[in-house]
């Protein structure tokens, strides 16, 4: 082909992160990361606990600078906050003195959509993610998967170009997990964005990404291990997992996942 | 159930002290009731006291100068602990540069600068607004401060992907976060301000409950003091509940004690 490839939405060059510790010196917790996410594709980003996906994330909204190596957004350097991203944080996010209904439609005030029309479009969303009956509780009244749910209405709202997810269900029990996992793959595909999904659900990792990253233990974690999933869509979180290719990929990734999630684990052991 | 034995204690635990200090002060238990009544009054005289301030229009007045000194010496005082609060926050100079002045300040015990506001604003009700507003001023302003620096950095960071600008933020993130702190130290802000009007009023003035007891005292009439600590103990108990009325309206996103429905 010799039509020029679009521009990745999402290009990591030699990236490197590193924290100033308190106490003097500095933790490098990435270090030599290269990883480009075409427009409309799915990645999964899995590792070992505290190998840095968040860290990784971050520098991707632009909310942590790099040491070194370059962040490229749709072929542009990235300066200051990414603002065609939408991340969906990790901890807990919403505002806990708005509604669930106002935390979705405070979301395009910074867009100018008139308030009035801001509810309504918050409302559809709200529905959408299956919180209906939910729209007037504010976030301490709601359970760990209604707030992700809110937290997800509230990123998807605006439209954002790339997806950024930090163990969006983590807290979730499995059957929430899988429904979540279906709601996402639908919303994904009516109109397809980039996205980098964290977990450290390897199944969950494979069900819904076009493609799986395996990131090393840290401290100066790098990406290992670069997976296709070359299983068919649309898929069903609970069914694709019977297929012989699922098990087949699965076992290859997580042969190399064990041994970084026991070194890891080593780590923290001895200190 | 639980409630009403709550509450017959309660009043039992009232009605107990109220017997004790009749039979103490009216018997011959202690020495001669006429002596002792001179120092301790009767729970009978004060609750009489109280009956006869009511039937004159002379107490409302003096009800009215005390909550209209709390109410303003509130107002501004919150107003200036909240601008300055924000102030200092988002400005890290500012903050490092007063820090020990504020501090100092703050050591300072209030009741010395009565007289001197007693020179500056007169002897009305503007020297007591005073006096409130530098143990309001205080309050509400650390809390605010503090609101403001602890906004959790995960809402903050949310809140900028959102593609919030800094008025934005201002207005959904940092001032929501400043009021949360700033009412939950609501009853003692008014707490304080109606210390520093009855303080002021006490140490000089002309109107007042403080003036009220203050004169009482001046001529050792023990009877009259109670009793505006009386009709004083039940106007706090009455603004406190007013200040838990506005609290529970404008923190109903805050998670209160479990309020699961009993079956
Ligand atoms: N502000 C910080 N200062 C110092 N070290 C930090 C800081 N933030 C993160 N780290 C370290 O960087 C490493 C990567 O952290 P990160 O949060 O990205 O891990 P993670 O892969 O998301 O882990 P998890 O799966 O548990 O969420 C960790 O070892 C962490 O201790
Ligand atoms: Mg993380």
């Amino acid at each position: 082909m010799t039509t020029p490839l679009p521009a990745p939405a999402v290009c990591l060059t030699e990236l490197a992160i590193a924290f100033a510790l308190k106490g003097g010196g500095r933790y490098t917790a990435v270090e030599g990361i290269d990883l480009a996410v075409a427009p409309g594709e799915f990645v999964a980003i899995v590792g070992p606990t505290g190998c840095g996906k968040s860290t990784l994330l971050n520098a991707t909204a632009g909310l942590v600078r790099p040491v070194a190596g370059r962040v490229e957004i749709f072929g542009r350097e990235l300066s200051g906050l990414n603002i065609r991203a939408g991340y969906l944080f990790q901890q807990d996010a919403l505002m806990p003195w708005k509604t669930a209904l106002e935390n979705v439609a405070v979301a395009l005030e910074p867009k100018g959509v008139a308030a009035a029309k801001a509810r309504a479009q918050a409302e559809q969303w709200l529905r959408r993610v299956g919180l209906a009956a939910f729209t007037e509780r504010y976030p301490h009244m709601l359970s760990g998967g209604q707030k992700k749910r809110v937290a997800l209405a509230q990123m998807l709202i605006r439209d954002p170009e790339i997806l950024l997810m930090d163990e969006p269900f983590g807290p979730l029990d499995a059957q929430t997990r899988q429904l979540m996992g279906n709601l996402l793959l639908e919303l994904w595909a009516a109109d397809r964005k980039a996205v980098m999904f964290v977990t450290h659900d390897l199944e969950e990792a494979i069900a819904l990404a076009d493609r799986v990253v395996v990131m090393s233990a840290g401290p100066a974690a790098r990406i290992i291990g670069d997976f296709r999933v070359e299983l068919p869509r649309p898929r069903d979180i609970a069914e694709v997992r019977l297929e012989p290719a699922f098990h087949h990929i699965h076992k290859e990734i997580w042969s190399q996942l064990r041994v970084e999630v026991q070194k890891a684990y080593a780590q923290g052991e001895a200190g | 159930m639980n409630r009403t034995k709550l509450l017959v204690l309660q009043v039992g635990v009232g009605l107990a002290a109220l017997v004790l200090w009749h039979v103490l002060t009216t018997s011959p238990i202690l020495g001669n009731p006429k002596q002792i009544q001179f120092f301790f009054s009767t729970p009978v005289d004060v609750l009489a006291r109280v009956v006869k301030e009511f039937s004159t229009t002379e107490i409302w007045r003096h009800l009215w100068i005390t909550l209209l000194e709390t109410i303003l010496a509130f107002l501004t005082g919150a107003t200036g602990g909240i601008l300055f609060g924000f102030l200092f926050a988002r400005r890290e100079l500012l903050a490092a540069v007063f820090d020990p002045y504020i501090k100092a300040a703050n050591a300072l015990p209030r009741v010395v600068l009565a007289p001197i506001f007693a020179l500056w604003f007169g002897l009305g009700i503007w020297s007591k607004v005073a006096l409130g507003f530098t143990l309001v001023f205080f309050i509400v302003f650390f809390n605010v401060y503090q609101g403001v620096r602890e906004v959790s950095p995960v809402v903050l960071a949310n809140a900028r992907m959102l593609g919030m600008n800094e008025r934005q933020l201002l207005r959904h993130v940092y001032w929501p976060a400043a009021l949360t702190w700033m009412f939950s130290s609501l009853h003692t802000s008014v707490g304080f301000a109606l210390v520093g009007a009855v303080v002021g009023e006490y140490l000089g003035s002309s109107a007042g409950l403080g003036y009220k007891i203050q004169q009482a005292e001046s001529v050792f009439d023990v009877t009259g003091v109670f009793a505006g600590m009386l009709i004083l103990a039940v106007f706090v108990i009455v603004i406190d509940a007013i200040v838990t009325v506005i609290e529970n309206r404008l923190l109903v996103w805050r998670p209160g004690p479990a309020t699961s429905v009993q079956a």
